[in-house]
This record gives structure tokens, sequence and C-alpha cells, in this order.
């Protein structure tokens, strides 16, 4: 095996800190493989994991659509590839989200977590804040939470597994190989999470 | 992990509070930088009305700034143009998801507490709007919320970030379809982060001393500026951008992402340039697809454009000096 193929989907939005996060995990844990900024079919198409960084979901997912990569990442995420969904990749890898204010949306999601998104959960930016939060099911009891214009899940289906709550508000999920937050790990400086992604791909290949 | 240079950490803007049963702070430079971060590769659009902020949002802008006029018009009018209607902002506020910005008069620090208020997401003291103090910007450290500012160099850059500034664009020349000014901008910018990084590289800190001075800022975010190479915050091009491509070069000049101002609006094709102008900053590396979307607005329903030599109005000096 020649290394793990890892892919930040580079639409819009937090890509860079991704790519660096997701570098240093693989350095931090002595793994082989490459990171990348990946936005067509044929660059997801080579992958063996993927992130879909936080930004805004309704333009991320609107311009994956646009030159075919949406469908694309459906495929490989049904072939068991695995991935991770910050902020608005967790909005995209949903079933259904709605907005706290303008509610119902009509805009395009790949539709595999079974869960139930509310948008803008926490209020504007003016209401973003950080917190110590934790995700003792996965081994890491203390992590510095980012939320900005963050999501929260309203419900969650049968084989969603939650991994963290903020009083009654779920902000970390996992279901099968797709991992999902409300807050941003790219921000802290705290590779615990991406490296516990990273080896969920090696674990898979 | 996000730059925090020049950061002042604990300050009015920062709230403590405990939400059920965690503690929790808002308005710290992670949360302010951290949202420009969410906006990068992607098109902020200026819009006047709710239908305007529709089309922006279905076309696929990453966040709307509300005026009371566009550029282009604010130019035609003269008077003095102030902070766009609260209600305005508020029926825009509750028909888009996407982030809503709105502009403050430069140093009127009591318009930016009332878009503070009316809960928008981000303030842009902007210098299309007639300054209200042009010898003092707003101190931005006292406001939870964050705000963007306009730079034509790499001192005024700083000095917007040192007052608390959480993203910087270029100024441009605002409401000309002229995206000449804008170019210039960001080229003075990277020129200058070009030469600090060169005297970090090579270990010059007298000479270091000599640039915070004339740049009036401090030695700190002069030092940790230069030894990244780059703003310490996301940077995106303003000013006079008009067409898929004037946007796509934009972005190979090394801009985060994209303000369109009048270039929208004032044209006879908004919805199908709006589009184009998201495309083209999307896949800008792609000149098949900058075609594509160029293809899709007709140069003749642009708006006309104004030459930035002779202009009555330089919006672009407006607290410049300060």
């Amino acid at each position: 095996m020649t290394g793990l193929n890892i892919g930040i989907l580079a639409v819009q939005g937090d890509v860079l800190e991704n790519v660096i996060a997701t570098k240093m995990s693989l350095d931090e844990l002595g793994m082989d493989g490459v990171v990348n900024e990946v936005k067509t079919p044929e660059q997801i198409n080579d992958l063996d994991g993927l992130i879909i960084p936080g930004g805004e979901s309704t333009v991320i997912g609107t311009l994956s659509l646009v030159n075919g990569s949406l469908k694309k990442i459906k495929e490989k995420i049904a072939n068991g590839m695995p991935v991770f969904g910050i902020c608005a990749g967790l909005i995209l890898l949903s079933k259904k989200a709605k907005d706290r204010v303008v509610g119902e949306m009509d805009q395009p999601l790949l539709d595999f977590l079974d869960v139930k998104i509310e948008r803008n959960a926490f209020g504007r930016q003016r209401d973003s804040f950080e917190s110590e939060i934790s995700m003792e099911k996965i081994g890491i009891p203390k992590f510095r939470g980012v939320f900005i214009r963050a999501p929260s899940i309203m419900e969650a289906g049968k084989d969603v597994e939650v991994l963290s709550k903020f009083n009654e508000k779920i902000i970390a999920i996992k279901q099968g190989n797709i991992i999902g937050t409300s807050f941003h790990p790219e921000l802290t400086g705290d590779l615990s999470l991406h490296k516990y992604f990273v080896n969920l791909i090696k674990k898979k290949n | 992990m996000i730059p925090l240079s020049g950061d002042l950490g604990e300050t009015k803007g920062v709230v403590k509070e405990k939400i059920g049963t965690f503690s929790t702070t808002r308005g710290t430079s992670a949360l302010k930088r951290g949202f420009a971060h969410m906006l990068k590769n992607g098109v902020v659009m200026d819009v006047t009305t709710v239908e305007q902020a529709q089309i922006a949002e279905d076309a696929g802008a990453v966040a709307v700034m509300v005026l009371d006029k566009l550029p282009a018009d604010v130019r035609k009018a003269g008077g003095v143009a102030r902070t766009a209607s609260v209600r305005i902002i508020q029926e825009i506020m509750d028909s888009v998801t996407i982030p809503v910005m709105a502009k403050c008069r430069i140093g009127h620090v009591y318009e930016a507490m009332v878009l503070q208020e009316t809960n928008v997401d981000m303030i842009d003291e902007s210098e299309v709007l007639t300054p209200a103090d042009e010898a003092h910007h707003i101190w931005k450290w006292d406001f939870t919320t964050p705000f963007v500012n306009g730079a034509r160099n790499l001192g005024e850059a700083l000095r917007r970030i040192e007052e608390g500034a959480a993203m910087i664009r270029t100024k441009g020349e605002p409401g000309t379809g002229n995206v000449a000014e804008a170019v210039i901008h960001i080229k003075n910018v990277n020129n200058e982060l070009r030469r600090i990084k060169s005297i970090y590289d090579a270990g010059d800190e007298q000479d270091l001393v000599s640039v915070a001075r004339e740049l009036k800022v401090s030695y700190s975010i002069v030092k940790e500026t230069a030894s990244m190479g780059r703003l310490p915050v996301v940077n995106f091009a303003a000013g006079g951008i008009s067409t898929p491509a004037d946007a796509a070069y934009l972005m190979t000049l090394g801009c985060d992402g994209i303000f369109v101002g009048s270039g929208v609006f004032k044209s006879e094709d908004a919805k199908e340039r709006a589009q184009a102008i998201v495309l083209a900053t999307t896949f800008w590396e792609d000149p098949d697809k900058v075609k594509e979307a160029q293809k899709m607005i007709d140069e003749r329903q642009s708006m006309l454009g104004l030459d930035t030599k002779n202009l009555e109005l330089r919006m672009q000096e407006r607290g410049s000096t300060a």
C-alpha cells in the first residue's frame, strides 16, 4: 500500500486549515499519505477519505452539483469511503435541514446521515461561541469547541451514534464511516479529531 | 489553526456567560476571524432589497451586504451616505439563510452599535458611506460582532487589524465598475508582504522596526505578519468588480474571495451575472470554466462604468491616513 489519499473538498470555505490539520495528523501518527484540495469528480474518484469543510452549505452544495462532484461524493460514500463533515459539511451529509428562522429549505444535500439538522441553531454570528466539550466515546474527553453560526442535530435515527451534546443539543455524531460536527476543529490547533478521522480511513483501507 | 497576530485577547467585545451547564465565550478573535474563514472562496454581494438578497442567495453568494443605495448610486446622488434602514436589514435577515452584513460610516461608533444590536453577522466600516470621523476608525475590539475594513496597502490593512478588524478587503474605487484600483491595491499589499517577508527571512530586526514605524503599527504585528508572508486575517477583493473575468483575475492575485458592489445589480442581467461571478470565483483556476461563466453574461448589459482618473469623489482616500 502506497499511503492514504485524503481530500479536502475545496469548493468554498475553510479548506486550507483542514489541509494543514490533516497533514499534521498524518505526520504525528507516522502514517504515509497525501492530502489534497479536491474539486472535480476525477479527483474525488481516487480518494480514500474526504473532509467536507465549513463554509456556506448552500454554496458548497449548489456548486458541487454544477460540476458533478456531488454525485461522485455520493457514489464514493455509498461504497464505504469515510467522510468527515464539519459544520456546513455536516449539513450537506444529512437527509434533512431546516433553518431556525427561514424554515424548510430547498438546498442540495447528500442524503446520508439519518438526522434532522437545524441550521444556525444557536443564532447569528454575535451568538457564535467557544466552549469546552467532550467526546468520551471516541477517547477525546476534552475539546475546544468553536461554534460559528453553528447547526445542531434535532433528531437522530437509530443507527446514529451521538458523540457529544451541548446541553440538550446534539453537536457531534457518527454513522458508519461518517462523522459530523457542528464545531470547527481546524481552527483550534487540537488535532485529536483529525487524527481520529485519519485512523478511521486507515482502518477501512 | 487560525493566526492570531495582533490579537488583544480579553477586550470589551469578549463576553463570558454560562449556558446551561457550559461556560461559553463569545466575541473572541478565533470566532470573529473564523467567521471570515467560512466565507473564503466565496462572493459577497451588495443588495438594497429583499428581492436582490434572494437573487444573490440563489446565485450562490456566500453572504449579502445591505446598503441603502448601491455605491454607483451613492456616487450619483451625492449628499451624505449613511447606514441602511434597520427595517430593511431585518427583513433581509428574515428571508435568507446566508450571513447578512451591513455598512456603517467610518468612525461612526453608534451606527456600528445599532448594527450590532440589529444582529447583523458582520459590520463593514466602509468608505462608500460618508465618514463620521476621518481621524479615528472605530475601536472594533469593543464589539462582539466582527468587522471588515477596506485597505489600499499593507499599512492601512495592519492598522485596521490592530483596531480589531477580523477581515480586510481592498478598497478599489467603489461604484465605478472599474477594477483597476482594486488590482493596484491588492498588488500593493502583496508587494509589501513580499518585502517584509524577505526582511524577516534575512533576520534583520532593525529593518522590521523601521517598517513598523513607517506603517504606523506595532512591531509585534509586523513581525508576525512578516513571518507568515500573508495578512493574519482573510483578505477579499472589492471595488469595481463587474464581470466573471474580473472576479477570476483578482482570485489569481491571491485574494481569498470577492465583494461585488454595483457590478451585479447595476447591470441589466443581474440574475445571470450573479451566478456567473460565483462560478468564476469558485473555478478561477480553470480558464475554460471562467469562459463558460463569461458566456452567461452579455457585455452590452454591463454597467457603463467610470474612468477612475478624473473622479470628483475618490472614496478610497477616505480614512486612509488614519
